[in-house]
Parts: structure tokens; C-alpha cells; sequence
């Protein structure tokens, strides 16, 4: 049994906003362990995004952490300073952001935007060791060493993620959180720059945190999958399992309303619309769209549990 | 047989001329025909910057050919009259991809649905125009009670593409193009709208060229699938024989790079090296530089399209054992075009 590197318990954050606090993630609880892959998938609006901004600590006004704590081996992330946490991200947990189209600095060489992160978290190094390094990292991306004197414009779609993949590891971090890394990438280049993710991942032995809303996407690269729905992880599943016996209603209704391309269908979508998350349905959020939900449902939240060894459910019909 | 839409060897360069330098080649003696008898679903699929969206709008005739031409019942969409214009607005409808975009926020939704029932005189009364919007508003599962009135803002994505739908609907046309339709909506509502457009097509005999880059959903609601690269056609006809035994190299890295979401299937192969900047003039097979089966043949002249199969034809040398088929017959191949006419004839009725 591997130990775990981040354990994430009883996650709370709110949008603070005129009309009302808006519950964008509900208690979430998880751990990841040594190098290993784990997904999150869910459809906008999901909590997603909020949940891998909170373990960086990097919700903005008018969100907050209202409750929860991110342990990072032994170490309580919501008990540093800001200093220490600017110190540790990028260092021990890194971050591969949404878009990377738009999360390079249009003005700057690839070099030294790389070597901008090193300096900054007290890299002392020659110039010299600083281009060797940048030479190392972008080679490990599968990117030439010519990129180094590029500006991002100069970049396909495939090559700003690889740029971004190559910050992310240029401190050796332990623990990388990819948020949708391939949202607007074609099939083709979407995979290599996954292949290129689970590459050094493998290298430095990290374990990924993976954000997606393409459940396919996330099921081809991690081992554990979460399912979030309204701001709550409503499963957890080894990814195998997930696929063949999913526990929660919402993630059957969701497998089941992907298109494959092994038999056509009918569509299968799942009926109603997800509820507001400042307007929040009493018992389980899912009950409105739910076709099993008994009363049940409608007055008391479901708590998640281990239904099977390493499958965590949230829902009062699991035995 | 008679032809709805046909593209006729459309070619669109943007920028500069043929064989200028920055010169950019959209798209590429393409040739495409809807035809008016049977209602069909087509597909055109490709990766960003294989044309999807150049064709679409040349299609609806936003973009004028560089070469080539349009035609919506026999008349070039460039040249022909008003009268036959505005008929072809009113029977060619399409849905954009972002359903964010095409909203202006200051006007409510009712807004998109009433101005063409206005400008197209669909209803008499005010009564009318309500009932005309309610009908469509239902045929692709609104409740009109709970969308009229509201703010564009005041939707969610899905259902404002749903709106988008039923706009598209009220005018009863007889093709509805769209254009990456479900790929800025949540999976869940994804498979409702593509439901309420193949809905359209078997209840109310509409036409359909949904253009993506999402094979697995062409798959789902297509019969006949065309495969883009760079402005040409890779791969062309029944979206099985396609899709479940793909033969030209690059339809078959496409698939293979799709995630599935299923435990059993996994990525194996090594992807192919990223697609160099497209330049004019190129001669060869444009996937050349990427293909593992290139030889030189293909790097001397673009290979045209052989027919490999009864419905399916690929432009690909490693078929040229099998006939070869000129562009604008590539629509013999497709399923269901021999049901309407002689196996072989197809291509050539509607020659002038």
C-alpha cells in the first residue's frame, strides 16, 4: 500500500455574491497516493476547476475556503503563510492551467518564462546552468531546443501545452494538477501532449491530479476517476470499475449518455438541467434528475462511503 | 434525382493568390450534393484548419469560391437572383457552434424567434407567431412557458443551443447545417441536441450536414461521413465502413487517437508527429509528411479518390489497385445514394 501524498478533507468553498453564497465545491474529500494518476470529471459547473484552484490556494475573491484542509505529505496547506505557499506551489505542486493559449506571457521568450519560475523559487544557478536546464526541460516535453528563443505566438496549440507541461516540472514537483491541459487541442495533438503528461509524470515519479469534462479523455489516462456533480464528488472508482459497474445513478446516466463508437444509439441524454449551485435542491442534489430518487432523497444528503473496497459512492441506494 | 445544395469542385484560397507565399488553402476542389429526394444526415469531419468551417460557410454562400462554384437548385449561389436568395435563406438554416455568441444579451430569447417569423411573414396574428414558436420551441423539448421571456443569460448553454434549434426549425427548411453544434455543451445535454437534430431529420425529412471534429458523435448521427485534411478529402462514404475499418493512414490515426471512455480500450499506438504550417502550392499528398506508408508517389502528385469499396472511397495511393473516381462523383459512394437511383448512375445525372 502506497502511502498517500495529498489528502484533501472536507473541502468547502463559496462565490460570495449579491444574490447569495454560491456552493461551488461541498465538502470534498479525497486522497491521492504516490505516483498515481486521479480524474475528476464532471460538466460545467461543476466544481471542478474551484476544487484543483482551492488545494493551490487559489481561489480569488469573491470565492473563499471556508472549511477544509489539504494535507501535502504531513504538511496542512491551509495553516502557511501566503509566502510559504507561493514558495511551495510550482516546488512540491505544480499546476498545468486551462488554456494554455492564454497562460504564457505573449511578450516573453519560452527560455525565460522558464527561467523566470527557477529564479523565483531561489534557483541559484549560472547562466549558463539556467539554459542547460531549459535545454533539459523542453527535451523532455518533446519540444526542439530552438522553442527556448521562441515567443508563445510561435507555438502550435500542441506546443504552448508542452511549454506550460515543461514549467509545471521544471521543480521536480511531487504532485501535478493538470486542468483540462487539452481543452482546446484536436484528438491528434490532445493525445500526445497526454502521452507527454503521463511521460514525466513517470520521470519524476508525481502523482497527476486530472481535470476534465471529457470523461473519455480522463478514463484513458488516469487509475482512479471522481465524478463531481453540483459542487459534490459523488464517486470515486478505480477507472476499470467506474466504466463497468458505475455506482451512482448520475454516473451511469453520464456513461451511458457518451457517444461510442463501437454501436449507435439513441441518445441517451440525462433529462433536466443541473440546479443552480447557489439554489441548492434539499437531500441529494442529483434527486430532480434522478430516476430512482425515493423521498428519501429529497430531504436527506447522502454522505460518501465505501460501497466496494476503493469505491466511494455518495447515494442512499448503495447497499 | 434532384440536387438540393452541391458544391462543384469549390476550391477558397485566403490571402494572396495560388502560388503566392502566405497564400492559404482552405479548401480544395471540393464537391459535395444534398439531394432533395431522401433526407440525409452528412458528416464532415476534421481536425482545426482542415476547412470544416471554410466550407460551411461557403456552403451558405457567406464566403465566395476562389474557384468553383455553389449551387442551390441548379443556380449559383454568387449570381442568382434575389427572389431565389431570400428562397435560399429560408430553406438553408444553420446553428453556430457557441451558443453564447449568437445571442445579442440586451434582447430577450424571444428576440432570434420572433424577427424571422416577422421578416419571413410565417404568421398572421400574434396569436399565430406564438403558436408557430410554441410548436417548435416542444419539437426539440423546450417548455415555451419557461424559455420565452427570458434573458439569454438566463439559460444554460444547452439551452440556448436548443433555441438555436428551433429557430433553425421554424422557418421549415429543407437543410440545416451545423457547424460543431454540441462542442461547447455538457455531455448529458450533448446527446438531447443531437437527439432533437436526427429527431428533425426522420420526422420532419430535413437534411443535415453536421460539420465537427468529433468523430464519435459523427458516427452516431450520420450515415454518410467525409473526412477532411487540410482542404481535402481524405476519406468519403458510409460512416460504418469508415469508422470501424478506416483506411486511408490518417483516418485511421484519427480514430485510434480518440479518447473512448471505456475500461477496455486503451491508446496504444504512438501518435504521428504534429502537421507542419500548410503552404499553397503543394504538390503530393498533403498527410505525406506524416503518413508511415508514404512512398514517392506520394509526394510527386495528390492522389485522387479510389473506390475501395461499393460505399466509400479514399484518396489514398495504397488503394490505386481499385477504380479511381473523379471529385465530383465522390457522392456515388455514399449509403443510401442507390436507393434512390441506378447503382453507378448516381454521380452523373445531374451533369448540365
Amino acid at each position: 500500500m502506497k502511502a498517500d501524498v495529498l489528502r484533501v478533507q472536507g473541502l468547502v468553498v463559496h462565490y460570495h455574491t449579491s444574490l447569495g453564497a454560491v456552493k461551488a465545491a461541498d465538502k470534498i474529500s479525497f486522497s491521492l497516493k504516490a505516483d498515481e494518476r486521479l480524474g475528476f470529471a464532471g460538466e460545467s459547473g461543476s466544481g471542478k476547476s474551484t476544487m484543483a484552484l482551492a488545494i493551490l490556494r487559489m481561489i480569488k475573491p469573491p470565492g473563499r475556503i471556508e472549511a477544509g484542509q489539504v494535507w501535502l505529505d504531513g504538511l496542512n496547506l491551509m495553516s502557511l503563510s501566503e509566502e510559504e505557499m507561493r514558495q511551495l506551489r510550482l516546488a512540491r505542486i505544480a499546476m498545468v492551467p486551462q488554456g494554455s493559449m492564454n497562460s504564457l506571457n505573449p511578450v516573453m521568450r519560452i527560455k525565460d518564462q522558464i527561467a523566470d519560475a527557477l529564479r523565483d523559487h531561489g534557483a541559484a544557478m549560472s547562466r549558463r546552468q539556467v539554459a542547460e536546464r531549459v535545454r533539459d526541460l523542453l527535451q523532455s516535453v518533446g519540444l526542439r531546443p530552438e522553442v527556448a528563443t521562441m515567443f508563445p505566438h510561435e507555438l502550435s496549440g500542441g506546443m504552448k501545452q508542452r511549454a506550460c507541461i515543461a514549467i509545471a516540472i521544471s521543480l521536480r514537483p511531487k504532485v501535478i494538477i493538470a486542468d483540462e491541459p487539452t481543452s482546446a487541442l484536436d484528438v491528434v495533438v490532445q493525445k500526445q501532449v497526454m502521452e507527454t503528461l503521463a511521460r514525466v509524470q513517470k520521470e519524476l515519479e508525481a502523482s497527476v491530479i486530472l481535470v476534465g469534462h471529457d470523461m473519455g479523455l480522463v478514463a484513458q489516462f488516469v487509475d482512479r476517476l471522481g465524478v463531481m456533480y453540483a459542487g459534490k464528488l459523488v464517486e470515486v472508482s478505480p477507472v476499470r470499475d467506474i466504466f463497468t459497474k458505475p455506482l451512482h445513478p448520475y454516473t451511469q446516466m453520464l456513461i451511458a449518455s457518451l457517444p461510442s463508437l463501437e454501436q449507435k444509439g439513441t441518445f441517451r441524454g440525462i433529462p433536466g438541467l443541473p440546479p443552480l449551485l447557489r439554489d441548492l435542491p434539499p437531500g441529494c442534489a442529483f434527486h430532480p434528475r434522478c430516476p430512482h430518487a425515493v423521498d428519501r432523497c429529497q430531504t436527506d444528503e447522502p454522505l460518501s462511503r465505501e460501497v466496494r473496497p476503493d469505491s466511494w459512492a455518495a447515494c442512499h441506494l448503495l447497499p | 434525382m434532384t440536387t438540393l445544395l452541391e458544391a462543384r469542385h469549390v476550391t477558397k484560397v485566403f490571402g494572396g493568390g495560388m502560388f503566392d507565399r502566405n497564400a492559404t488553402v482552405a479548401l480544395e476542389d471540393f464537391s459535395l450534393r444534398i439531394d432533395s429526394d431522401r433526407p440525409s444526415i452528412t458528416a464532415v469531419v476534421g481536425e482545426s484548419g482542415s476547412g470544416k468551417t471554410t466550407l460551411a460557410r461557403l456552403l451558405l454562400g457567406l464566403v465566395t469560391p476562389t474557384r468553383g462554384q455553389v449551387l442551390y437548385g441548379g443556380r449559383d449561389l454568387q449570381t442568382m437572383s434575389q427572389t431565389d436568395w431570400r428562397a435560399f435563406r429560408r430553406d438553408v438554416q444553420v446553428i453556430f457552434q457557441d451558443p453564447y455568441e449568437v445571442y445579442n444579451p440586451f434582447y430577450r430569447v424571444d428576440h432570434v424567434l420572433t424577427t424571422p417569423v416577422a421578416k419571413f411573414k410565417l404568421a398572421g396574428t400574434k396569436a399565430e407567431a406564438r403558436a408557430v414558436i410554441d410548436d417548435v420551441l416542444k419539437a426539440v423539448g423546450l417548455r415555451p412557458e419557461e424559455t420565452l421571456g427570458r434573458f439569454p443569460h438566463q439559460l444554460s448553454g444547452g439551452q440556448r443551443q436548443r433555441v438555436m434549434v428551433a429557430r433553425a426549425l421554424l422557418l421549415r427548411p429543407r437543410l440545416i447545417l451545423a457547424d460543431e453544434p454540441v462542442s461547447m455543451v455538457d455531455a448529458s445535454l450533448r446527446a438531447s441536441i443531437l437527439g432533437s437534430l436526427r429527431k428533425m431529420n426522420v420526422e420532419r425529412g430535413i437534411s443535415i450536414v453536421y460539420i465537427t471534429h468529433d468523430l464519435a458523435t459523427a458516427y452516431q448521427i450520420s450515415e454518410n461521413i467525409v473526412v477532411l485534411y487540410r482542404g481535402s478529402v481524405a476519406e468519403a462514404g458510409d460512416v460504418e465502413l469508415v469508422v470501424k475499418q478506416p483506411h486511408h493512414p490518417y483516418t485511421q490515426l484519427l480514430i485510434s487517437s480518440i479518447p473512448l471512455a471505456s475500461a477496455e480500450r486503451t491508446w496504444t499506438a504512438e501518435a504521428v508527429a504534429g502537421p507542419a504550417i500548410q503552404t499553397a502550392g503543394t504538390t503530393g499528398c498533403k498527410f505525406a509528411d506524416r503518413c508511415p506508408s508514404a512512398t514517392s508517389p506520394c509526394l510527386q502528385a495528390a492522389p485522387p479518390l479510389f473506390q475501395t469499396d461499393r460505399y466509400r472511397a479514399v484518396a489514398c495511393y495504397l488503394y490505386q489497385g481499385t477504380p479511381a473516381l473523379s471529385m465530383d462523383n465522390m457522392v456515388s459512394v455514399f449509403a443510401g445514394s442507390g436507393k434512390t437511383s441506378p447503382v453507378g448512375s448516381g454521380g452523373t445525372s445531374m451533369e448540365p
